[in-house]
C-alpha cells in the first residue's frame, strides 16, 4: 500500500509549550502537485516543518520513499531529496544573486570555488526558469518578487523528489505567477512531487492534482481537485459556511475627516490628492510599486514628505513622525507584519497595547492593559493559548489580528490598513473585512491598500486607482468593474 | 509539572544556581556565610552592580556602553578634586573645597551630559553603540588624565557619606545601590520609557510605526546607563577615599556587562530582567568573594568567571532557541 505514495505521515502529533499544534495529522502524497489548505494556524506549515527536520516532531511516522525517516535539520533532508521554498524569505542580502543561488554547496575546484561553474550554471538554470536575472546583481537591488523567484529557482535546482512551496505567490506579481506555474507543470512533467500551500482559490484549483484540508492541527479531508470546489474547501477549512467574504453595512458617509493635497515623496509619490469621509472606506488600488504604500507611509510619517498638505476635519497638520500621525488620530496597519509590524519576542498583551502606552499613566496600569487585551483577543478572536505568549509563536492570521486589536485601540479617526489580508485565510479574511465595515458605521474613515482586486472592490464605496507614483483615476462603486481599475493602473486611459 | 510551572522554574533557573554556589561556598569555607563577609561581598559587588544596572539598559536596545567605568573615573576626578581641603598642598583645584552635595550634584549632570552625548551618536548618526562608546570611553580615561595626574585624596566627609557611611548599621552604599535596583526595576516595568526600551531592542522599526520615539528613547536610556557610572564613580571615590584617574573604575564596564548577560540580558535585544541582573550580580559576587576565601589565585579566578559567563550565555541561546 505505502509504495504507491512517495511521502506518508502518519498521526503526526506535534506539542508546543501550552499548544497542541497538531494532534495525529496525516498527508499522503503520490508524486504529483498536492495543495494543503487550511486557516491559519491550522498547522499546514508547522506540518512541514516537522517534516524537514525544522522542529522535531513529538510522536508519529514518516514513511518517505518506503522507508521511515526522522530528518534531524533541514540538511539531511535536502540529501534526501526535499526542498522547501519558505513563506518568509530569508536572503543574504549584501550578496549576488548567484552567491545565494550556490549558498553552502558552492561548487569547488580543489579547495577553492569555481566562480566561473557558479555563474554559467547560474545563467543556465535562469534560462531554463525563464528568469531575466543578471548572477552577478546583489540580492539586495532585487524586488522581493524577483527575490522570491530566486528562491524558487534554488529550491527546484536541487533536483529533489520533493519540493515544498509554502505561499510562494503571496509577494509575486501576475507574470511571475505564470512562470511558477510553468515550473511546476515542468516539475510534474519529471515525476517530482509538489507540496503546495496556498490561501489563493484560483491558483489552486489551476495546478492541484489533490486536497488536504487542515483545521486546528486536525486532519479534515484528502480529495481529488476535480470533486472539489471553492464552496466546499471553504466549509471545510472553517467548519462553518461563510455567506459572505464581504460583509458590506451600507454606512451613512459624513464630512471629510482627512484630505490630501499635492502630496509628494521623492519619486515614489507625485501629487496625490484625494479626501476621505467619515463612514467612509475608500480603497486604493494599482500594482505592485504604484506606490500606494509609500503614499500612505508619507501620510503616516514614515517617509520624508517633499510636498503637499494634509488636512485633517479642515485643519491643516504636520506629520513628520508615526508619532504625530498617531497624536493627530491617524493609524496605518503596515504591509510588511515581521519587518514594522509585530514585536516578536514582546508578549500578545505587549503588542496590543504598543501603540496607545500613553494611555496608562505612570506606574503603567497594568490591570487595563490586561483588561484592553482580553477585549480585543475577544473581539476579534485571536487564536493565542495565553495574553503572555509571545507574539511570535502565533501564526500569521492571528499576528494580524492583534495588530489590528493595536491599532483598534489607539481609537483614531482615519484607519489606514495596507494589505491587510495578505497570507490570511478566509475565515480570518472575512472577520477582518467585517471589523473594516463595523469601523465604517462607527463613522471612522478607512482607507485599504490591497492589491487584490475582489477585496477592494468587495470593501470600498470607492476606488483611488494609482500608477507609478501618481493617481490616475477614481472609481465610484456602481462604476467599477475590473477591467476599469486595471485600465486606470495601466495607464490605457 | 504543568507548562506554567516548567516556565516559572526555566525563568529562575539562574537563582538556583545562585543558591547552590551560596551552598558550595558556605561549605567550603566556614567564613563566607557570616555578616561580616556578606556585608563585603555587598558592598565590594554595589558599585559593579550599580552600573550594571545602567548597561542593561543598553543592552535591552541591542546597545552596549564600553564608556561607564572611565566615566566613573572621570566623575570622581572631578568631584573629588572640589570636595578636597584648601589646606592640602597637592590638591588639584586652587578654589574649593565646596559642599559634599553641590559636588555629587555636580558630578551627576555632568554624567547626564556625557551620556546625552553618546546616546545622540548613537540615535542619530546611527554609528555602532560599540564604537561610539569605545570612543567615549577613550576620551574620558584620557580626560581624567589630563585633569589630573595625582591621585586625587583627601575627600571631604560629606562627599563621602554616600560611599562610606552608613544608616542603622547598613551601609549607604547597600542602600544606593537597593534605591537604584528599585528605580531600574519601577523604570522597566512600570513607565512607557520602559517598555519602549523593549520594544526598540526587539523591533525598533515596528516600535517606530508604533509611534515611539526611538532616537529620544535611546538618548534617554544613554544618559540612564552614564548616571549610573557617575554615581558609581562617586561611591568609588567616597569608599576608597581617594581616586587614581589611571586607575579608578578600570575595566569596570566589562564587569558590569558579565553581571547583565549572567542575569539573562539578551544581546540580541528586547530580554531583560532587572530581577535576573540583580542574581548576576550576586552570582560573580560569591564567585569572587568566594575563591578569595578559598585561597584561589587571580587568574584561576578569572578562568572559573570566564567559563561561567560563556555557559550563562549557552544556556540562554538554548533556552531561546527551543522557544522558536
Amino acid at each position: 500500500m505505502s509504495d504507491k505514495y512517495i511521502l506518508e505521515m502518519q498521526d503526526i502529533v506535534k506539542e508546543f509549550p501550552g499548544v497542541k499544534a497538531l494532534n495525529g495529522v496525516q498527508l499522503k502524497v503520490p508524486g504529483t502537485v498536492h495543495t494543503l489548505m487550511g486557516e491559519n494556524g491550522a498547522g499546514k506549515s508547522t506540518l512541514m516543518k516537522c517534516l524537514i527536520g525544522i522542529q522535531p516532531v513529538t510522536s508519529g511516522k514518516i514513511i518517505y520513499k518506503g522507508q521511515e525517516v526522522n530528518y534531524k535539520n533541514t540538511q539531511k533532508a535536502l540529501d534526501a531529496g526535499i526542498s522547501m521554498i519558505h513563506q518568509e524569505l530569508s536572503p543574504v542580502m549584501e550578496r549576488s544573486v548567484c552567491d545565494n543561488v550556490w549558498l553552502g554547496r558552492e561548487p569547488k575546484k580543489g579547495l577553492i570555488l569555481d566562480h566561473k561553474k557558479m555563474y554559467n550554471d547560474c545563467v543556465l538554470l535562469f534560462k531554463k526558469m525563464g528568469l531575466d536575472l543578471d548572477p552577478n546583481e546583489k540580492m539586495k537591488n532585487l524586488t522581493v518578487a524577483k527575490m522570491q523567484m530566486v528562491e524558487i529557482v534554488k529550491a527546484v535546482s536541487y533536483d529533489c523528489s520533493i519540493v515544498i512551496m509554502d505561499e510562494p505567490t503571496s509577494a509575486l506579481t501576475d507574470t511571475e505567477v505564470e512562470d511558477l506555474f510553468k515550473i511546476i507543470a515542468d516539475l510534474k512533467k519529471k515525476n517530482v512531487a509538489v507540496i503546495y500551500i496556498s490561501h489563493k482559490m484560483d491558483e489552486i484549483f489551476r495546478i492541484s492534482d489533490d486536497i488536504s484540508v487542515y483545521r486546528d492541527g486536525e486532519y479534515i479531508a484528502t480529495d481529488k481537485a476535480e470533486n472539489l470546489n471553492q464552496e466546499k474547501i471553504i466549509k471545510l477549512m472553517v467548519g462553518r459556511e461563510i455567506t459572505d467574504m464581504f460583509p458590506k453595512v451600507k454606512c451613512k458617509i459624513g464630512s471629510t475627516v482627512l484630505k490630501v493635497e499635492g502630496l509628494c515623496s521623492g519619486r515614489e509619490v507625485k501629487n496625490v490628492s484625494f479626501e476621505v469621509h467619515k463612514g467612509e472606506i475608500l480603497g486604493f488600488a494599482g500594482l505592485v510599486g504604484a506606490g500606494r504604500t509609500e503614499t500612505m507611509e508619507t501620510i503616516f510619517g514614515m517617509r520624508r514628505k517633499t510636498g503637499g498638505k494634509i488636512y485633517k476635519d479642515g485643519v491643516e497638520i504636520n506629520i513628520s513622525s508615526p508619532e504625530d500621525a498617531i497624536g493627530n488620530k491617524i493609524s496605518l496597519l503596515t504591509e510588511d507584519r515581521r519587518g514594522n509590524g509585530i514585536v516578536g519576542l514582546l508578549s500578545v498583551k505587549e503588542n496590543t497595547v504598543l501603540a496607545n502606552l500613553k494611555a496608562y499613566g505612570m506606574p503603567l496600569n497594568h490591570k487595563r492593559m490586561v483588561e484592553d487585551t482580553q477585549k480585543y483577543i475577544d473581539q476579534i478572536r485571536v487564536k493565542t493559548p495565553s495574553m503572555e505568549t509571545p507574539i511570535q509563536n502565533l501564526s500569521g492570521g492571528n499576528q494580524q489580528k492583534v495588530l489590528i486589536g493595536r491599532w483598534r485601540l489607539t481609537d483614531p479617526d482615519v484607519l489606514i490598513v495596507d494589505e491587510p489580508t495578505r497570507g490570511i485565510d478566509v475565515g480570518a479574511k472575512a472577520e477582518i473585512h467585517e471589523q473594516l465595515s463595523q469601523l465604517a458605521k462607527q463613522g471612522k474613515a478607512i482607507i485599504v491598500v490591497s492589491s487584490e482586486m475582489p477585496e477592494v472592490m468587495g470593501v470600498a464605496d470607492r476606488i483611488v486607482v494609482m500608477h507609478e507614483g501618481a493617481v490616475t483615476g477614481v472609481v465610484s462603486r456602481d462604476e467599477m468593474t475590473q477591467e476599469l481599475i486595471m485600465r486606470y493602473a495601466t495607464k490605457q486611459v | 509539572m504543568s507548562a506554567k510551572q516548567k516556565r516559572i522554574l526555566s525563568d529562575n533557573a539562574i537563582w538556583l544556581i545562585l543558591i547552590v554556589l551560596v551552598i558550595i561556598m558556605t561549605v567550603a569555607n566556614g567564613n563566607f556565610f557570616t555578616v561580616a563577609n556578606l556585608r563585603t561581598l555587598l558592598t565590594g559587588e554595589s558599585i559593579k552592580g550599580i552600573m550594571a544596572f545602567g548597561m542593561a539598559l543598553a543592552i535591552l536596545t541591542k546597545g552596549i556602553d564600553l564608556s561607564i567605568g572611565a566615566v566613573a573615573a572621570l566623575i570622581a576626578c572631578v568631584t573629588g578634586a572640589l570636595v578636597q581641603p584648601a589646606d592640602l598642598a597637592t590638591r588639584v583645584l586652587s578654589f574649593g573645597p565646596i559642599p559634599g552635595p553641590l559636588a555629587i550634584l555636580i558630578g551627576l549632570i555632568m554624567g547626564a551630559a556625557i551620556g546625552a552625548v553618546i546616546g545622540w551618536l548613537v540615535a542619530y548618526t546611527q554609528i555602532p553603540p560599540f564604537i561610539a562608546t569605545l570612543g567615549a570611553q577613550l576620551i574620558c580615561r584620557a580626560a581624567s588624565k589630563m585633569f589630573t595626574t595625582r591621585p586625587v585624596s583627601n575627600l571631604s566627609d560629606s562627599y563621602r557619606f554616600l560611599g562610606s557611611g552608613d544608616v542603622l548599621g547598613i551601609p549607604m552604599i547597600i542602600i544606593v545601590f537597593l534605591i537604584l535596583l528599585g528605580a531600574t526595576a519601577f523604570i522597566l516595568t512600570q513607565t512607557r520609557f520602559g517598555k519602549s526600551l523593549y520594544a526598540i531592542g526587539g523591533n525598533a522599526q515596528a516600535a517606530r510605526v508604533a509611534g515611539i520615539n526611538v532616537e529620544l528613547s535611546l538618548v534617554k536610556a544613554y544618559i540612564l546607563c552614564s548616571l549610573m557610572g557617575a554615581i558609581g564613580g562617586i561611591l568609588l571615590a567616597g569608599r576608597a577615599g581617594s581616586v587614581d584617574p589611571a586607575n579608578s573604575g578600570l575595566s569596570y564596564e566589562l564587569d558590569a556587562v558579565a553581571a547583565a548577560t549572567v542575569g539573562g540580558t539578551s544581546h540580541s535585544g528586547g530580554i531583560c530582567r532587572i530581577s535576573g541582573v540583580l542574581c548576576g550580580i550576586l552570582i560573580l559576587g560569591v564567585v569572587n568573594n568566594g575563591l578569595v576565601l578559598m585561597g584561589v589565585d587571580d587568574n584561576m579566578t578569572n578562568v572559573i568567571k570566564g567559563v561561567i559567563i560563556i555557559g550563562a550565555v549557552v544556556m540562554d541561546m538554548r533556552k531561546n532557541v527551543k522557544k522558536a
